[in-house]
């Protein structure tokens, strides 16, 4: 079974590349994919730190391999963090996918607007991409998708990992005592307009 | 709990149960009253509140289906979400941020104060301030408001110490951690705030105040609270006298059941409460119940709210901490000289990074989106919350085509902006920037206007009944044992986070309805 990235942890990294997939269709319609994307966690990530193995793969329901490496390219053109692994990426293109699966018009959709970018969109220099998406941005196509990024990307532990973001507070005491007030670089408030930290000094 | 049946025409019926109806169904109940209280929602507690904003805003949210149109950029923006409110026990008290400021004497009296102003439909409350101050100060014992009642404030955040640095920069006087229902000790049988930054997705320790495990277990304890969890009320009705006598609702499981009632409280909150009185229209009441001045679901108020964002070159970290423990009441004043009447308060605020790019950043994307949301950690954010102008063609309405689950007409919501709210609106982001870059933020960004989060005056208190829906004690003119709780009663919006104010007039609402009904008037 191809490791998901959400779980990436859990799997111990084995995957399927996407080559095998292709001579094996009677273990493809097992899985009832239709599509893959692959990758490696760089060497030197903090995300790489977070998983047993740097190998990922995300198994598609509903769009290709090249349809979903046509959406990884959209969604890191939306919203290009170039320090920001692929596998986050990944996952916003599997969320997609997984609407194409519950709704046939998202999955015509979707697969309309990657005949129209075409299979040359995925392998672009930047800026030809931003003018191809700058061209379709009033779409129904382009809409969907960026809100699906914007929704999506910053929700998963790599996201949380990469921006700094904590997340959930309560398991850990919140954050009385972890920081919520160890701003420095700024004077102090004066105890009358604010007030004394329960239990502190 | 009590068990009322279904044909027992002695009970109070509430619909629903968050700041109004949950601490009106407490004060009754504690008075020996029966209540039947019909809630759309499920019961959560602080064990099931999730930290997963996305999973969190699923288990809370009124996701309903709703329609807009008009000129606010919200119906463009949220098309489907016209208010971000709540549909579960203890209604959008679940959700709050808790900041409780008091309205202002002068917002009370909008229509003498301001004037007759050209495409608005303002009118003065009929209740006295001083007796409104007299329940602000039982409601704020009742939720155990800091900075008040010789509570101590909240501790200062690193988002508020931005905010105060910021402020006193730029000359404001009035600049504190706000005042909050939320305890910063032990207090009222909750535990205190231990700074999760999760306030909007139910408080975990209980500190911030809810009628889900306050008011609400309090009211069961009496033994005389029967609470209904998953009812969908869709119409009241009425007998040949006029009054009304039961509340037809859907039950968890789809089925109709009809609850007979002494007197019915509504409380949905200013669409949901709208809706339902436009819904329950019959023979005698061709244009829905209490509107025969016309002024239900009308001069529905929303607020001027906007978020703005200042991005240093060092860490703020505002996820953590009290969301909204940070006012700046400077500008809570009414000054025509700065091109507006009214006032607004800025207030810190954060969001969750889920959240962050696609709620509280302007539209956008590509590399300059992704370089903004780069400095996510060194955030700061602040909240204008203004004063709307009450408008008779902002209105909730029933939708002439789209239905819901049972087959009722959805809730159309209609806002044109006054040009007196885009110039407010204006006055609040460029005073906020200028905050934030007089103390070295490398930019400013500004957000739009999420959905609506306090909504009010869709069935106002109006001292004639030719202005308004209610009496001064949210009595129906025209229905005498049908009454309105929530927000929904306000004769104008004011400036300030509108809970505080829906308690108190909950806790007058209550003693008034236990006297009439002591009295045999009810």
């Amino acid at each position: 079974m191809p490791a998901r990235v959400g779980d990436v942890g859990a799997k111990g990294g084995s995957h399927v590349s996407a080559e095998r997939q292709a001579e094996r269709p009677e273990r493809r319609d097992f899985l009832r994919t239709t599509g893959i994307l692959t990758g490696l966690l760089a060497a030197g990530s903090p995300l790489a730190l977070l998983a047993p193995s740097r190998a990922w793969a995300v198994d598609l329901k509903k769009l290709t391999s090249a349809e979903g490496a046509t959406l990884l390219a959209v969604v890191r053109t939306i919203a290009p963090h170039d320090k920001l692994e692929d596998a986050a990426y990944a996952l916003v293109v599997q969320s997609a996918d997984a609407d194409a699966a519950a709704d046939p018009a998202t999955l015509a959709l979707l697969k309309a607007g990657c005949q129209q970018l075409t299979a040359s969109f995925a392998s672009a220099a930047e800026p030809a991409r931003v003018q191809a998406l700058k061209a379709i941005e009033s779409g129904a196509f382009f809409q969907s998708m960026r809100v699906k990024t914007l929704g999506t990307l910053y929700s998963s532990p790599l996201a949380y990992a990469y921006f700094g973001y904590e997340g959930e507070a309560f398991s850990k005491g919140g954050y009385l005592f972890r920081g919520f007030n160890d701003l420095r670089w700024l004077p102090e408030v004066p105890l009358e307009d604010s007030g004394p930290v329960p239990g502190g000094k | 709990m009590a068990s009322i049946a279904h044909n027992d025409d002695s009970a109070v019926v509430i619909i629903g149960s968050g700041a109004g109806g949950g601490t009106l169904a407490h004060e009754l109940t504690r008075r020996g009253i029966r209540v039947v209280l019909i809630e759309a929602g499920k019961r959560q507690s602080i064990q099931s509140f999730s930290q997963v904003p996305g999973e969190a805003f699923g288990m809370v949210t009124w996701l309903d289906p709703r329609t807009q149109s008009g000129s606010w950029t919200v119906a463009e923006d949220y098309p489907t979400l016209p208010s971000w409110t709540c549909k579960t026990v203890g209604g959008t008290t679940v959700h709050w941020t808790a900041a409780t400021p008091r309205i202002r004497p002068w917002e009370v009296k909008s229509r003498s104060t301001y004037g007759a102003l050209e495409g608005t439909s303002l009118i003065d409350w009929p209740v006295p301030y001083e007796e409104l101050k007299a329940y602000y100060q039982l409601a704020e014992r009742r939720l155990v408001v800091t900075r008040r009642n010789g509570n101590p404030g909240m501790p200062a955040s690193n988002n508020f110490k931005v905010m105060y640095a910021a402020a006193k920069k730029v000359g404001y006087k009035r600049v504190h951690t706000n005042h909050m229902a939320i305890n910063t000790r032990a207090a009222d049988g909750r535990g205190f705030c231990i700074q999760q930054g999760f306030c909007v997705q139910g408080c975990k320790t209980g500190a911030k105040w809810s009628t889900l495990y306050t008011e609400i277990p309090r009211a069961e304890a009496t033994g005389n609270l029967d609470l209904r969890t998953e009812c969908m009320a869709t119409r009241i009705e009425h007998g040949a006298d006029g009054l009304v006598n039961a509340v037809i609702y859907r039950d968890a499981s789809g089925a109709e059941q009809r609850q007979k009632a002494r007197i019915v409280c509504v409380a949905g909150n200013s669409i949901e409460t709208a809706r339902l009185l436009l819904l329950s229209e019959s023979a005698r009441y061709p244009h829905g119940l209490a509107n025969s001045a016309g002024h239900v679901g009308r001069n529905y108020c929303h607020h001027i709210t906007g978020f703005v964002w200042g991005i240093f070159d060092k860490p703020v970290k505002a996820w953590r901490g009290a969301v909204l423990a940070g006012i700046v009441e400077d500008e809570t004043v009414n000054d025509p000289k700065r091109g507006f009447f009214g006032g607004y308060h800025l207030e810190v605020i954060a969001l969750d990074l889920p959240s962050w790019p696609l709620a509280g950043l302007p539209y956008g994307w590509g590399r300059d989106f992704a370089s903004i949301v780069e400095g996510y950690q060194n955030a700061a954010g602040m909240f204008v919350c203004g004063e709307d102008m009450a408008r008779s063609d902002n209105r909730i309405s029933l939708d002439p085509k789209v239905k819901d689950a049972y087959g009722l007409p959805v809730a159309h919501v209609h806002v044109d902006e006054h040009d007196n709210d885009k110039a407010m609106r204006a006055h609040g982001h460029a005073q906020a920037e200028k905050m934030y870059l007089s103390i070295g933020a490398r930019r400013v960004v500004h957000g739009g206007t999420p959905p609506a989060t306090h909504n009010m005056c869709t069935a106002r208190m109006s001292a004639n009944p030719r202005d308004g829906v209610t009496n001064s004690h949210g009595q129906t003119h025209d229905i005498g044992n049908l009454f309105v709780s929530d927000g929904s009663a306000f004769s104008s919006p004011g400036s300030a986070n509108p809970t505080l104010t829906i308690v108190a007039l909950a806790l007058r609402q209550g003693e008034y309805l236990s006297r009439q009904m002591a009295a045999k008037n009810l």
